[in-house]
Formats: C-alpha cells, sequence, structure tokens
C-alpha cells in the first residue's frame, strides 16, 4: 500500500501538498513543529495512491514516497 | 515496498532558510536531482552570487563558489576557462541576471561560454525586501513601486531571455515555470537539457524559472503558483526560447 | 645571463607568466595597454587562458572565479579602472583568495590623464574597498623590479592567500630598460581550499559572507593575525647612505630615480644625503627608519600620502619636509636639490 512520510520539522506549513494530492490523503497537523508552525501530516494509507506530486511539488525536500 | 522519491544526493539534509512556499527550495532541489541523475555531482561548480540564494552552498553538497552582486557570469567564465573538464552553472536572481549584472550576462552569452545559467525569476528583490526587479509586472506592487509598476516612470518588465536569445553565442534558452506540478516536471527537463548540453560542448543554455516569492507578493504559497499560471505567465510566456 | 630589452608593462606581463600566471583578465585603459596586449600575445601559446572583459568590474570578478578554482590569476588597469575593480577586490580578500593586482597609476581625481602619478598610495594601502582588509602592496622602480616583483608577488598572494598589487606608473610602465629574465618557472603550490569539483572530499565552499554570530568577527581576527605576520615579515626597502646622512629623502617608484639622481648631485657637492626607497608600500617599511636620523624629505607624484606612513613611522622622532606634485607634475631633480639645500642646515 503506498504511503509517504513526511520530516515535520523541515515543514514550513505552506501547504501546497495539500492543494495537489488529488486523494486528500494530506492534512494540517494541529500539532505545532520545532519551528512553531503547524506542518502537514499524513492522514491514512488507505487513500494514496503514491503519484508523488506532494514531493515534487514541496519546496523543502520534506516528503519522501513509497510504493 | 520501494522508495520512489527520496532525497537527492547532491542536496544536504537540512532546512532552508527561505520562506514557505518559496520556490528557491524547489529549483534547488530539480537541480539537485538533475545533478545526481546526470552522475555529475563530482565535477559540479556551482556560482551562487547575492540574492535569497546567496547561501546555496549550504544547500547543495558540491564545490560552491560565491559571487559578489551580478557577478556571477564573470566568475563562473574564469572558473569554466581555467577548468573546463568541470561543470560550471550560476544560479542567478532576476535582479543580479538582469539588472545589476546585466553586461555580465549579455558578454558570457555573447562570448558564448560553455555552461549554464539557471535564472530564477520571482519579479521582485527578495533579499533586500521586495523591492521593484526588472522584470517585475507592469502595476505589481513593491516597496519601491507602492502605487504598482508604471512603464512611463519605471519602464517594462525586461524581457531578457528573449534578448539573449539575439545572441549568435547562445545556444539554448528555455522559459519554464515552478507554478504547477506538470510545469515542474517539465522545468526539470529544462535543467537537465541545459547541463546535458554543456557535458557535450554545445555551449551557452539558459533555464529561466518562474518562480513564487509569496512573501513579497502578498499571496499564499498556492496564490502564488496560479499567479504565476493566470498573470506571470502572460507577461512571460512559457516555452523554448532559442 | 643574455639581456632583452623591454618596457616595464610588457616586463610585469612576462613576469607573471615566469610566476606561473595562467589566467589574466583585463579591459583597455591607458598607459597599461602594452600589458594586456603581451597577454593576449602570450597567454593562450604557452597555456594560460586570456579574456578581453565586458568591464573593468567583470576582470576583477574573472579573477576571483579564476583564483577560486585554484589557477593564478592576474588582471591590470590604471587607476580610474582600479577604482571600478575595489569591491572585487574586497570580495577577494574577504574570500581569502590569492591574486595579482597591476595599476599603472595615471593622474587623477575623476579621467584625469595618462601622466604618470603616485596619488593612488592611499587606495592601494588602505582597504581600497569595503571593510577591514589589505593588500600587499609592492612599487616596483625598475623594469627588472617590474618583472622580479611580480613573480614575488604570486608567491605572495600564494603563500598568505591575499590580493597583491603591483604599484607601477605611467613612467614606469612606457620606458624601456634590459632586463635579464632570473626567474626559473613557477613555484606553485597546492591549494586543497581550490574549487575543482569534490571527487574524493568534501565540497569546498569559497565565500566572503558571514552571517551566524561572530563568525565574521572570527574572519576579521583571522585576518588581522594574518596581516601582523606580514607586517613582521615582508617590509621591503633599499637604503643608501644611511650611516652618514644628515637628510634622508623618502620616495619609492618612478619618483625614487630622480631623488637617486639628485641624491648623486648632492653627494657629489659633499652633501651628507640618503635615501630610503620603499619596495613594500604595505607593509610599509618601518624597519628602515630605526636608525635615530633627524631630517627627512619625502618626495612623491601626489600632494602626501606616504608622507603620513612617514609621519606615522616615525611619530614626531624627526623632522619631516615634503615635496610633491600631481596631476602630471613630477618633481625635478633640480626641485629636489634646491629643496635639500634649504633644509639642510635648517
Amino acid at each position: 500500500m503506498p504511503k509517504i512520510t513526511i520530516d515535520k520539522d523541515k515543514c514550513k506549513g505552506c501547504l501546497l501538498c495539500v492543494s495537489v494530492c488529488p486523494q486528500g490523503a494530506i492534512v494540517i497537523n494541529e500539532e505545532l513543529n520545532l519551528r512553531g508552525i503547524k506542518p502537514v501530516k499524513f492522514k491514512s494509507e488507505g487513500k494514496c495512491v503514491g503519484c508523488a506530486l506532494c514531493a515534487l511539488i514541496c519546496p523543502d525536500c520534506c516528503i519522501e514516497v513509497y510504493k | 515496498m520501494d522508495k520512489i522519491y527520496s532525497h537527492p544526493q547532491s542536496l544536504r539534509d537540512v532546512s532552508t532558510h527561505y520562506c514557505p512556499g518559496c520556490g528557491h527550495g524547489l529549483a534547488h532541489r530539480l537541480i539537485a536531482e538533475v545533478v545526481d541523475e546526470l552522475k555529475i555531482r563530482e565535477r559540479v561548480i556551482a556560482v551562487a552570487p547575492v540574492g535569497c540564494a546567496v547561501i546555496a552552498y549550504d544547500y547543495w553538497d558540491f564545490d560552491c563558489s560565491e559571487a559578489a552582486h551580478g557577478r556571477a557570469l564573470a566568475v563562473a567564465t574564469a572558473i569554466k576557462r581555467v577548468r573546463p573538464q568541470n561543470i560550471v552553472f550560476t544560479y542567478q536572481g532576476d535582479g543580479d541576471l538582469a539588472a545589476i549584472g546585466t553586461n555580465e550576462t549579455i558578454h558570457a552569452a555573447n562570448r558564448g561560454e560553455n555552461l549554464t545559467v539557471f535564472f530564477i525569476n520571482n519579479a521582485v528583490y527578495g533579499m533586500t525586501g521586495g523591492q521593484m526587479a526588472p522584470t517585475t509586472l507592469l502595476n505589481q506592487k513593491t516597496s519601491t513601486t507602492p502605487s504598482g509598476r508604471c512603464a512611463q516612470s519605471q519602464g517594462y518588465p525586461l524581457k531578457i531571455s528573449e534578448m539573449l536569445a539575439l545572441l549568435p553565442g547562445v545556444k539554448y534558452i528555455e522559459r519554464v515555470s515552478l507554478g504547477s506540478a506538470p510545469d515542474i516536471i517539465k522545468a526539470k527537463k529544462a535543467i537537465k537539457k541545459a547541463l546535458v548540453n554543456q557535458m557535450e560542448g554545445v555551449g551557452f543554455s539558459l533555464v529561466e524559472m518562474l518562480s513564487p516569492c509569496p512573501t513579497y507578493w502578498g499571496l499564499s504559497p498556492k496564490e502564488s503558483l496560479d499567479w504565476i499560471q493566470n498573470t506571470m505567465a502572460k507577461e512571460f510566456p512559457l516555452g523554448v526560447i532559442k | 645571463m643574455p639581456k632583452i630589452l623591454m618596457s616595464g608593462n610588457d616586463a610585469i606581463a612576462e613576469g607573471a607568466i615566469q610566476a606561473g600566471c595562467s589566467f589574466y583578465a583585463g579591459y583597455p585603459i591607458t598607459p597599461q595597454n602594452e600589458l594586456t596586449a603581451y597577454m593576449a600575445n602570450n597567454m593562450e601559446k604557452r597555456g594560460g587562458v586570456f579574456i578581453q572583459a565586458e568591464a573593468e568590474v567583470a576582470a576583477i570578478n574573472m579573477v576571483f572565479g579564476a583564483s577560486a578554482a585554484g589557477a593564478r590569476a592576474m588582471t591590470s588597469s590604471s587607476s580610474p579602472g582600479i577604482s571600478l575593480k575595489q569591491e572585487g577586490i574586497s570580495y577577494i580578500a574577504g574570500a581569502e583568495l590569492p591574486a595579482v593586482i597591476v595599476n599603472v597609476m595615471r593622474g587623477g581625481p575623476g579621467l584625469g590623464n595618462i601622466a604618470p602619478s603616485q596619488a593612488d598610495y592611499f587606495q592601494a594601502t588602505r582597504s581600497g574597498g569595503h571593510g577591514d582588509y589589505h593588500c600587499i602592496v609592492l612599487a616596483p622602480s625598475s623594469v627588472q623590479e617590474s618583472y622580479d616583483l611580480t613573480y614575488l608577488a604570486f608567491n605572495l598572494a600564494d603563500k598568505y592567500r591575499a590580493p597583491a598589487i603591483i604599484l607601477g606608473d605611467g613612467m614606469l610602465g612606457q620606458m624601456m630598460e634590459p632586463l635579464k629574465l632570473t626567474t626559473q618557472g613557477p613555484k606553485l603550490k597546492a591549494k586543497p581550499w581550490a574549487l575543482t569539483g569534490c571527487k574524493g572530499r568534501k565540497a569546498n565552499v569559497v565565500k566572503s559572507f558571514y552571517l551566524g554570530e561572530g563568525d565574521l568577527e572570527k574572519l576579521n581576527l583571522k585576518l588581522q593575525k594574518k596581516y601582523k605576520e606580514i607586517a613582521a615579515k615582508e617590509q621591503r626597502w633599499e637604503e643608501l647612505f644611511l650611516d652618514d646622512a644628515k637628510v634622508v629623502l623618502v620616495a619609492y617608484g618612478s619618483m625614487s630615480r630622480i631623488a637617486r639622481a639628485a641624491l648623486k648631485v648632492l653627494r657629489g657637492k659633499g652633501k651628507r644625503v640618503g635615501l630610503i626607497r620603499p619596495i613594500s608600500l604595505w607593509p610599509f617599511p618601518k624597519k628602515a627608519f630605526a636608525r635615530p636620523k633627524n631630517k627627512y624629505l619625502v618626495i612623491e607624484m601626489s600632494y602626501g600620502q606616504m608622507l603620513e606612513d612617514v609621519q606615522l613611522t616615525l611619530g614626531g622622532r624627526a623632522k619631516v619636509d615634503f615635496l610633491g606634485r600631481s596631476g602630471g607634475g613630477v618633481p625635478s631633480e633640480e626641485e629636489i636639490i634646491l629643496k635639500v639645500n634649504k633644509i639642510y642646515n635648517g
């Protein structure tokens, strides 16, 4: 089952990944990261199709994709 | 389970100083990916002049030189002439390449130096706080065009890629966008072509990337990408210019 | 060893090539154009790179790049062009790159004229650009020395990873004298810091930008330590008749040749006159002024720039007179003799 991992402390919360995910599998993490901002988190393994659009658009290279 | 998207080796595993949604991080990563794919990390010498990306050497894991504002192509010309076996590229912003460094840009291109230029066009001076750049659009508000850029007193957005395309020394110029996922894929292809050109001795190659600056555009990261697609790309049309 | 007839400008160029200079970038400006032409004729033939740059600013930044890539690199110009290069020289100093910059001085300020001058002494010996730095400054007074000091400048620049300036003038650059090619090839040293591609090592970075708290101060302290070492070890001068001199002339470069001619006449008339000729202008040869002397006459093609270093060195211990002209005027032998006669018994 495809999945992604997110380096939450590198995430700056720009939410571009959220905007491109066709499955709505990335959401805002309400828990603050070390930067003091709300990063994103991977919602469910069931939805992800491993398209890697999130990793492609992430300006901070926080996302790795497994398929 | 296979990792299908991972951190490129040529990019250090550190956080950047760039603002959320800034295109520099994206451009850095695409270049690093191409450097890895072409297996040229140990041959690359990058030149990062003054601008938001002046400390790109903290992010790329290959040899890098600083350059004074506008002088990246003078520095790169010399490096490439002294070490023709290395792969030399500059990474310049719009202010650097098309304002203070216009002279160096035009003459390195005109000499047909066999090197690669990555030109980040975000229509604004980011490092210094959002002033008008040579590529600022008409009516675009910046800290030095508070009522919007006015052609009468501030001139027009400078299309330096089209100007450079007139020079016989220039072999390849393409304008790409970092404004959407499909455009990012095209941008990466252009980056690869520009570096392969150098490896094959083709000559001066330049990739202009329309890149988001949410902070000084006063837009969210998502709105910034939309602005590139709907507004900026109208003034700066995408595609192969030469 | 056979001698060849050469101009000062050509001798600097040949000295550079003998020192292993493999990169030269320059922009046309009188009175140093022969140097650029010599490089255009010789660099590629002898394995180096020659670029006629689009501007003085580009030329100095090309030198920055070539030096960062490990080459011995040089640019040359004359006063207004050297002013344009100052930002680049500051970057070279900040990035601790070796480089040689030749200034064949002409009259200023502004566009000035193309007559010989020594009015760029302050610019060369103080930080000519922004920041707290120094260039090693060597001032030849003959064609032979133009050649020898250029060779030395490359070695010193590499040794200390600092920019070195050859400070000549239009008179010296244009005149021809016999020259002995005294050097025997370059003395190159390894540059593990240079940008060569990171094969088998960590990535190298050449930079002068230090944003971290305290980092730039650390760099500056390192530079100051280096400058102290240079000041202690690299003072160079020539002296004549200091043993018995009652009046000591102080002059460098072309001016020292005229001072020397005046000295000869004066000694012929029994006047106990000596000469200190600074060869390194930075570091200023303070050691030359160690002997107790009462009277100095500083002679310059300026209105008193090296004069300040002499005064600082002597700290009020002696009377310092000055004779200078600028803007194309050169103090003559007769003017010097007249001035010495006036102060000799005063």
